[in-house]
């Protein structure tokens, strides 16, 4: 002991606490206990990431089949000439053909060939009816008119006006009026997957409000000491956000690869439909960097909401 | 106006919990720095909740409460925590973090104010060597004894060099030999310039400690006989 009273070993300790106290850092201890993967949080999170995964994919997949589907279609004008007697049909359609052509903002035009056109009516009535009663079916020919700019009712009325004045038996179309409501019900499908993505994206929201709460309540005595220690309300914030971070992190990552195998299973088998419209839904790389962000999004979303889940109910605590 | 060497200071102070009659009226006294005080009283008379009023773990219902030259009844709660850090609290039941080894429990108010890792690891374990447990660094509170707890949580709450140190009944779970040990080591502190303020009902430990105060409570009324509380006597040299 010396004069002031001081031991040795007081006087050791002084200074190295004080050093201590000196100097700001960070880290520490986990205040929660963390169960990796244990509870159901991150499962939760893993179903709500790989369903908003699979219902994103859907609309991104529509979205692409539609505006394809759109560039192909818009400048689409489609004549037919519709001549029982072959001979004349194949006269007034080079006729139709050669008028149209001399039109201006046409860019391109093809006379449909007729095995073509008999591939298009074989699935309604099969194949070699011409063999079998002697004569062939009297199809309308078809032109496939490509216009430079969209089919406008005043250029569609003047091819009309073009191939009426060569045959009366012509009928002009626009193949996007006949396409419309194809493309009204796939718009409507993909609002369907954005507002699905939403209401998935609320509910992700709502179940780590729910937890946050929960782990709130089973760790007040912990979070009631670190405030009488001197603990901020940002700090104690900060040890949930992270816990629900890594939960979402890893449910997230799940929830993924989950979606990633449905997508693509389904990718394959919507490409063994070989339709047209649906082969121009293929996703293209940025869906895909869209797909992976889900989960670093539902995990940034996650954070958020335990954060401030946490600091409101910290509040009403003194 | 803060007289000299003022910390804490009460002024006509009541607690009540919800519309039940007041547990701690009229409660007027001042703590000076580098002080030892003792608050006593039976059980029920208001020492735990005069005590959660020492650190600001509750605000009393009327009268005025200046601490470290602030208004801690109009404090906002952002600053409360800097106000917290400088007092350090043994409770009675430990509440240590049941999860947490003793290192990490003696370590979380270092953490609690940012304190860097490679600042912490040094006066944690000279921490724990003085209350006699650096062999018991790595244990959880589930697996050490009362006494050790007891140590563990009086280590926590000093290890941040608390201006006041507030301890309730920090000897009723410990044998005697054991209490004269936390007693020392209150001392210790004490010398240190730490204000201290012991909550007990044990009387033998009042005469252990001969420049102490006593603050004794009657049903949540502050008695001052002597005067002392008022106007201190001046510490022996």
């Amino acid at each position: 002991m010396s004069r002031d009273g001081t031991t040795r070993r007081e006087r050791r300790l002084g200074p190295s606490m004080l050093h201590g106290m000196r100097r700001l850092g960070g880290g520490g201890a986990e205040l929660i206990p963390q169960g990796r993967m244990s509870g159901p949080m991150p499962w939760v999170i893993a179903i709500m990431v790989a369903l908003t995964a699979i219902a994103l994919a859907a609309g991104l997949s529509i979205g692409n089949a539609v505006s394809a589907a759109k560039a192909e279609i818009e400048g689409g004008v489609t004549i037919q000439i519709i001549e029982p007697r072959e001979d004349t049909r194949d006269r007034q359609t080079r006729e139709v053909a050669k008028a149209v052509q001399q039109l201006p903002g046409v860019s391109g035009l093809r006379i449909v060939p007729r095995e073509e056109l008999d591939s298009l009516i074989e699935p309604w009535l099969g194949s070699g009816i011409a063999e079998a009663t002697g004569s062939a079916i009297p199809v309308p020919a078809l032109i496939d008119v490509r216009l430079a700019t969209g089919a406008t009712p005043q250029r569609v009325e003047t091819i009309r006006a073009a191939a009426r004045k060569v045959t009366e038996a012509a009928r002009v179309d626009a193949q996007s009026s006949w396409l419309r409501p194809v493309f009204e019900a796939m718009v409507s499908l993909q609002i369907l997957a954005i507002a699905l993505v939403a209401l998935l994206t609320l509910a992700l929201a709502a179940a780590v409000l729910l937890a946050a709460r929960s782990a709130l309540g089973a760790n007040r005595d912990v979070i009631e000491i670190v405030h009488l220690l001197g603990g901020t309300d940002k700090q104690v914030a900060r040890v949930f956000q992270r816990s629900i971070g890594f939960d979402a992190a890893g449910g997230g990552a799940v929830g993924l690869a989950l979606a990633l195998v449905v997508i693509v299973l389904l990718a394959r088998r919507f490409e063994g439909l070989g339709a047209g419209l649906v082969d121009n839904g293929a996703l293209v790389w940025s869906d895909w960097l869209l797909l992976a962000l889900v989960p670093i999004l539902a995990t940034l979303l996650a954070m958020i909401t335990a954060r401030f889940t946490v600091l409101h109910a910290l509040r009403k605590m003194l | 106006m803060t007289a000299e060497g003022e910390i804490i200071h009460f002024d006509n102070v009541g607690l009540r919990y919800g519309t039940e009659r007041e547990v701690l009226s009229d409660l007027t006294f001042t703590l000076y720095a580098g002080r030892f005080y003792f608050l006593t009283g039976a059980s029920g008379a208001g020492k735990t909740s005069l005590l959660k009023l020492l650190y600001l773990a509750q605000r009393p219902s009327r009268g005025a409460v200046r601490m470290f030259g602030n208004d801690a009844i109009t404090l906002s709660r952002a600053s409360l925590p800097a106000l917290r850090r400088r007092i350090g609290v043994v409770f009675q039941d430990f509440r240590l973090v049941p999860h947490l080894s003793a290192f990490d429990n003696v370590a979380l108010p270092l953490r609690v104010a940012g304190h860097g890792e490679k600042d912490i690891a040094g006066p944690v374990r000279d921490i724990l060597e003085w209350v006699g447990l650096s062999e018991r660094i790595d244990a959880v509170p589930a697996t050490l004894s009362g006494g050790e707890q007891q140590r563990i949580a009086i280590a926590r709450a000093v290890i941040g060099r608390p201006a006041v140190l507030v301890a309730d009944e920090p000897t009723g779970n410990v044998d005697p030999e054991m209490a004269l040990k936390l007693l020392r080591l209150f001392e210790m502190l004490n010398r240190q310039g730490t204000t201290v303020v012991v909550a007990t009902h044990d009387l033998d430990l009042l005469r252990k400690v001969p420049d102490s105060l006593i603050m004794r409570l009657e049903r949540g009324r502050l008695a001052d006989p002597t005067g002392a509380l008022r106007h201190p006597p001046a510490r022996r040299t």
